[in-house]
């Protein structure tokens, strides 16, 4: 089997090369480019959202470079991207591809059909599956706490361009560790590299970021939306983090230990019924944010996407009760930065003058 | 005589307003950009420089609009603001105890909620442009009137016909069918502007704490029709400030003085020989890592003013 699968972030190198070691050969997705959402656009519904167009244009790419086979996330709940990969394999096949889609569940009422689709990926003996598995997950951890570091560290860095240039080289480094010391030695180092960038001196404004999971985590997505409020200044905190939801979905979930309950019951004064996707933990979250003392929230919205419209509509009460600035970021098939950075700016003025005006130094 | 500069460059017009040190407009100008910012940019100051005082000093400029940064850099700007907090800044200048600015311009429309002097909250039209300016010229077009005369033959209507605004394209089939079956001019035009008012405050306006007073400023101000259908769902009255169509110039002008004024700093203003200047902008693809970040480069004969677009800074 050559397998592909979603591009999503700085995960991808990890996802490649998880699948090696379970036997296979791999066509590791490009970066979603222009000419990914052009095909992307072309084949897929007009109504359905950024993301199906977006990893339909990725499918065909990696066909188109010699993959056949695909696997990706099912999903349960009221929300249209559960049903995503069936869609996408019509599609595909209508335009005379040839492949095996494999839709991975979460585990929750679906634990027999995971096990059945894994199952099929494993190549290799199970001491060498244990070992692919707990690399693996070392090297998403490590991606993700350095990847927080960076959003934390890039708004106050005195020579610009540093954090990102470290992230990417981490990134690489951590693809190259084979083994699960050399995944550790190599994370530990760049944590502390980055613990020793320079950087100034001042309490930046905090702004969390919210909203549908692809376009949250995948930057050519969103505009680079973190990285740009990075570079105005500002502090952005990604809302979800892949292992985060890993470990609540794929593992507690299946111990029936549920940590989401808590995001849950945060959303609960305002949002008291599954709406699918991320709706919940949208409104839960935005609650989280103005709890713990942040500036403002920024949601991104896939256009269409039912469980973000349902959130936004509650949104702005959340933001009147709570005194925390909201902005949804509504993310299609445009391409134009320009817009975008006005939007960021303004909202980052807006926050800025709040917390003059209550006394505190400007960021 | 002193003055500050303010220069608005948006996707349809570039707009240029100075004024006193008393906040008093001695000049403004309405230019078209026509896809080609820094020539609008240049023959603005060229003709601005005609029309003012010859002792006029400037003693700040600042640049606003979707082509800041490049107008900032061909000026020489002391600042560079997005155009929510330009516009809220004029406003509050027209009518200090505004509480909501209604901005709809050639093809963004915006919203900009401020209470005690300081915007709360805004928001700017998404993936529509069916409430903006560009769409009224259309059809103005369409029925072969002036878009200046739009609002005074809204008014003539007697009974404004119902037309769906959510989409452009369907708000323009539904008005060719209210043609044919025989509607006068006046109602269609009329039922038009209260398409477009029931759109914006749908999409833009949707969970906004309008509260009067409310000012409504941009090139669409012009037109009487889309004020009153304004007046009409929102039951206030509007204020259209007299430079409605500069005010993202105004504001920038204002944002000047306010920061040469705190910093007493020198300004940056390169004069208004700027216009006589010959500028290049050119493109070109990174290709020092993945992300083949387009790079533009501003040159000024042979040296460099300024680059932007990498995402890493290497070229900054």
């Amino acid at each position: 089997m050559r397998i592909t699968f979603p591009y999503m972030g700085y995960y991808s190198p990890v996802f490649s090369n998880l699948f090696r070691k379970l036997g296979h050969d791999v066509v590791p997705p490009p970066k979603p480019s222009k000419r990914t959402l052009d095909l992307g656009t072309k084949y897929a519904p007009e109504f359905a959202c950024l993301p199906l167009k977006i990893l339909l244009g990725t499918y065909i790419e990696t066909l188109e470079m010699g993959a056949d086979a695909i696997v990706s996330s099912g999903g349960v709940g009221p929300c249209r991207a559960g049903y995503y990969t069936r869609l996408q394999e019509k599609i595909l096949r209508s335009l005379g591809y040839d492949f095996t889609m494999y839709t991975v569940e979460p585990p929750k009422g679906h634990m027999m059909q995971l096990l059945k689709t894994l199952r099929a990926f494993v190549r290799v003996p199970v001491t060498k599956l244990f070992d692919a598995i707990v690399t693996t997950c070392l090297k998403l951890w490590y991606i993700d706490e350095i990847e927080r570091l960076c959003h934390k560290i890039r708004p106050l860095e005195v020579k610009k361009g540093t954090s990102t240039r470290l992230m990417e080289q981490a990134v690489a480094e951590i693809d190259k560790a084979e083994s699960y010391g050399d995944v550790r030695d190599v994370g530990r180092a760049f944590i502390k590299k980055f613990n020793e960038v320079e950087v100034e001196d001042r309490d930046p404004l905090k702004v969390g970021i919210i909203g549908e999971i692809y376009v949250v985590l995948e930057p050519s997505a969103n505009f680079e939306v973190i990285e740009n409020l990075n570079k105005m200044g500002v502090y952005a905190h990604r809302s979800i983090f892949l292992t985060d939801w890993v470990k609540e979905n794929a593992f507690l979930d299946a111990l029936r230990i549920q940590p989401e309950k808590e995001i849950r019951s945060q959303a609960k004064p305002y949002l008291n019924h599954a709406v699918g996707g991320h709706g919940e933990n949208t409104i839960g979250e935005t609650v989280r944010y103005a709890k713990s003392g942040y500036d403002g929230v920024i949601q991104l919205v896939p256009f269409t996407c039912i469980p973000e419209i349902v959130a936004r509509s509650i949104l702005p009460r959340v933001s009147r009760d709570l005194g925390i600035p909201v902005m949804s970021l509504i993310l299609d098939e445009q391409t134009g930065l320009a817009g975008v950075l006005t939007r960021l700016e303004a909202f980052v003025d807006l926050l800025a003058r709040r917390r003059m005006q209550s006394g505190e130094l400007p960021a | 005589m002193r003055g500050y500069l303010g220069i608005d460059v948006g996707s349809v017009s570039t707009n240029l307003a100075v004024l006193t040190e008393d906040g008093e407009l001695i000049e403004s100008l309405y230019i078209r950009t026509q896809g080609q910012p820094i020539k609008a940019i240049q023959s603005g100051i060229g003709q601005l420089k005609e029309r003012l005082p010859k002792d006029i000093r400037i003693m700040g400029a600042a640049t606003t609009g979707s082509a800041r940064k490049l107008a900032g850099v061909i000026v020489g700007a002391d600042v560079i603001k997005n155009e929510i907090t330009a516009h809220a800044v004029a406003a509050m200048k027209v009518v200090p105890d505004v509480r909501t600015v209604l901005e709809i311009g050639g093809q963004d429309s915006k919203i900009i909620i401020i209470r005690d002097g300081v915007v709360v909250d805004f928001a700017m039209n998404s993936v529509c442009a069916a409430g903006t300016g560009s769409f009224l010229d259309h059809q103005a077009a369409r029925l072969g009137i002036a878009i200046e005369d739009f609002g005074d033959l809204a008014a003539q209507a007697t009974t404004p016909v119902r037309i769906a605004g959510r989409c452009s394209v369907f708000a323009e089939s539904d008005m060719v069918h209210k043609q044919q079956m025989g509607h006068s001019v006046p109602d269609i035009i009329a039922g038009l502007c209260q398409a477009l008012v029931r759109n914006y405050l749908n999409n833009v306006g949707k969970g906004k704490d309008i509260q009067p007073p409310v000012v409504f400023q941009g090139g669409v101000a012009a037109n009487k029709g889309i004020k009153a259908a304004f007046e009409e769902a929102l039951e206030t009255e509007i204020v259209v400030p007299p430079y409605f169509g500069v005010m993202g110039a105004v504001g920038a002008a204002l944002l000047a003085q306010e920061q040469i004024e705190q910093t007493k700093a020198e300004t940056q203003f390169r004069g208004f020989e700027v216009s006589d200047i010959e500028y290049n902008a050119s493109s070109f693809e990174c290709t020092g890592c993945a992300n083949r970040c387009e790079v533009v480069e501003i040159k000024q004969d042979l040296t460099v003013l300024a680059r932007w677009g990498d995402r890493c800074g290497r070229w900054q």
